[in-house]
């Protein structure tokens, strides 16, 4: 490959040109909105809403931002949400290596028929209303419960977890730790855990972005209002054009649209701003879920 | 015959016997996540029976009348049916007809790429939208296509044009659904692609260099070849979730005046289900839907399967 350059025939070369300047122009596209949502945040509202924005800042300011932090339905959301996330993983990975690790083992007699079961669950489903039956009759509407449990394996993950487990440790480590006379569990504690560190990262973020984004089952299962989780606290601030200052009378109409403009963009980055910070290595570990999801095929 | 047989299982009888005695704590292990399965999977599949009763709370699920197809019937001869049916087809299939080939020729092309940086800054662009929530997506879209303050609609104004109500006109949304899913997605759907071009033998593009093959014509003759496997797998995963359409997506999407081309299954599930209660009628619905979805899966795996040997199961 180091060669390349020196061999391109002309056909080749104009091959390059087009595929580089096709990468970049589809780069531009998907850049674009995201350095829009930035840059409107930043500008002031009556510029936003006279149009006068299009790339960067126009009379930058941070008044968008200070109308955020006045927005408590905001906080609360937030609260709410690294709660879930926390205690919602925290369940998810408990469950993904229960079920992985005895499943990944050839010598587990059943194993088949019950991965047959697990998998079924990928392509048939009873539907939103009957589990829905089910929540409520297990008594956890309006409660975290309805949250965290009923995503609580995700069967994608518990195979990525799975193959993980069967082809990355060598199960030569783990026969000499049974002639030694420990137990399956003491095995998994003590040797398939401490070696596991690089997929108990791939599934913590995929696990993690997915609560911190999930707004859904939310809404379905949750009335209260301070329970909420964050991106229902955003959809209520951004689809129903209201806003916290709403009652205050010494604001006019007109403030309040131009409050209005420049909040939504600040929201959605005070929003993402924690997924966003960890982006590179989401993107790292994501990547390498995918990768081991590929091997399985 | 039978007599030595029997006795020839024995040996395995005991070996799985004992196997299961030695690993008994894998299958304690095993407890929760069964029991997760039963309550949040199976118990729902055999709740799925109140599609054919007239369901009441105060009665269960066994104590209610049952109706039969009534509730089936009743759709079926609904005034939203065909519309329902052919919003969710039209939009999966739009979705499916971009949003299933870009993602291989973007993987394509940047298996092209000489220069590891530019590749590198690609990927991290194109992946970061994937990481954004529904409603962040949807708040972009509505922020930048409003007809008051857009972007979009400044633009086309300040080139001389008319403004145009993206987020309300029935006719705009699919596309707009599918374009911005595009967006949102293709740079992430192409990792899957990318996987199974760096596992191609690099010799095979040697041979190809010696015998002067153009880079196009390796393109061809080579890389797509090597890649079809993966497609194949893909396409059939896509097909089973051909009626599934995101509903957090669309539903978020939705307003008065769209709803016409935006009304899809699942969101009609939702509501008929959990803003009117009617608990029957809503699983009868999204019980036709999970077995069109079968459908469509086994068909593609088994069509699949004969033209190509490629099959999920």
């Amino acid at each position: 490959m180091k060669n390349q350059r020196i061999h391109l025939s002309r056909g080749d070369l104009l091959f390059q040109i087009l595929v580089y300047t096709v990468l970049g122009l589809l780069s531009l596209i998907v850049l674009y909105p995201l350095i829009y949502v930035v840059s409107a945040s930043f500008t002031s509202p009556a510029a936003l809403v006279a149009g006068k924005m299009y790339l960067w800042p126009v009379n930058p300011t941070v008044s968008s931002y200070k109308a955020v932090l006045r927005e408590s339905r905001l906080w609360i959301g937030y609260k709410n949400t690294i709660f879930y996330t926390l205690l919602g993983v925290s369940i998810n990975i408990v469950m993904t290596v229960l079920g992985a690790y005895p499943l990944s083992r050839k010598d587990l007699v059943g194993r088949k028929v019950i991965m047959t079961l697990i998998t079924f669950t990928m392509f048939f489903s009873g539907g939103m209303i009957p589990l829905y039956l089910i929540i409520r009759n297990l008594g956890m509407i309006d409660t975290v419960w309805a949250v965290v449990l009923p995503g609580a394996i995700s069967v994608h993950n518990l195979i990525i977890a799975k193959s993980f487990f069967s082809s990355s440790i060598p199960f030569e480590l783990q026969e000499s730790a049974f002639v030694d006379g420990c137990s399956n569990i003491r095995t998994l504690l003590t040797i398939i855990i401490p070696l596991s560190a690089p997929i108990l990262a791939v599934l913590t973020m995929y696990y993690g972005v997915a609560h911190w984004n999930a707004y859904f089952n939310a809404m379905m299962y949750l009335s209260d209002s301070k329970k909420f989780p964050l991106q229902i606290a955003l959809r209520e601030i951004l689809m129903t054009n209201s806003i916290a200052d709403a009652t205050d009378t010494t604001m006019n109409s007109v403030d309040q649209i131009l409050l209005y403009e420049g909040l939504k963009y600040a929201v959605v980055i005070v929003a993402s701003l924690p997924v966003m910070c960890l982006y590179p290595f989401l993107q790292r570990y994501f990547v390498k879920g995918t990768m081991i999801g590929a091997v399985k095929g | 015959m039978s007599v030595t047989l029997n006795r020839a299982r024995h040996p395995n009888l005991k070996r799985t016997l004992r196997s299961i005695a030695r690993n008994w704590d894998l299958y304690l292990l095993l407890v929760p996540v069964l029991a997760y399965f039963i309550i949040f999977h199976y118990a729902p599949m055999y709740g799925v029976q109140i599609a054919f009763r007239r369901y009441s709370i105060r009665k269960g699920i066994l104590g209610s009348q049952w109706v039969g197809m009534a509730h089936f019937n009743r759709f079926f001869q609904s005034y939203y049916f065909e519309r329902l049916l052919v919003n969710t087809l039209t939009i999966s299939l739009y979705n499916l007809a971009l949003g299933f080939p870009l993602p291989i020729l973007l993987a394509l092309l940047l298996n092209e790429v000489t220069s590891k940086r530019y590749k590198k800054l690609v990927q991290t662009i194109t992946y970061a939208p994937h990481f954004l929530s529904a409603v962040v997506l949807v708040s972009i879209i509505n922020a930048m296509f409003s007809t008051s303050t857009g972007i979009i609609n400044n633009l086309i104004v300040l080139f001389g044009g008319e403004k145009v109500a993206f987020t309300t006109d029935p006719r705009i949304f699919k596309s707009l659904y599918v374009l911005s899913g595009v967006w949102q997605n293709m740079g992430w759907n192409s990792i899957i692609y990318m996987a199974a071009l760096s596992g191609i033998d690099p010799t095979l593009y040697e041979a190809g260099r010696v015998d002067g093959a153009s880079r196009w014509q390796m393109l061809w003759r080579i890389t797509l070849p090597c890649l079809a496997p993966t497609i194949c797998i893909m396409l059939i995963l896509q097909c089973g979730r051909l009626m599934s359409l995101g509903y957090e997506k669309i539903y978020l999407m939705q307003n008065d005046l769209n709803i016409a081309a935006s009304e899809v299954i699942s969101t009609y599930v939702y509501k008929s289900g959990l803003i009117n209660a009617e608990y029957s009628f809503s699983t009868a619905v999204g019980l036709f839907n999970s077995v069109i979805n079968c459908i469509l899966l086994f068909t593609v795996n088994f069509i699949t399967g004969k033209l190509s040997d490629t099959r999920i199961f």
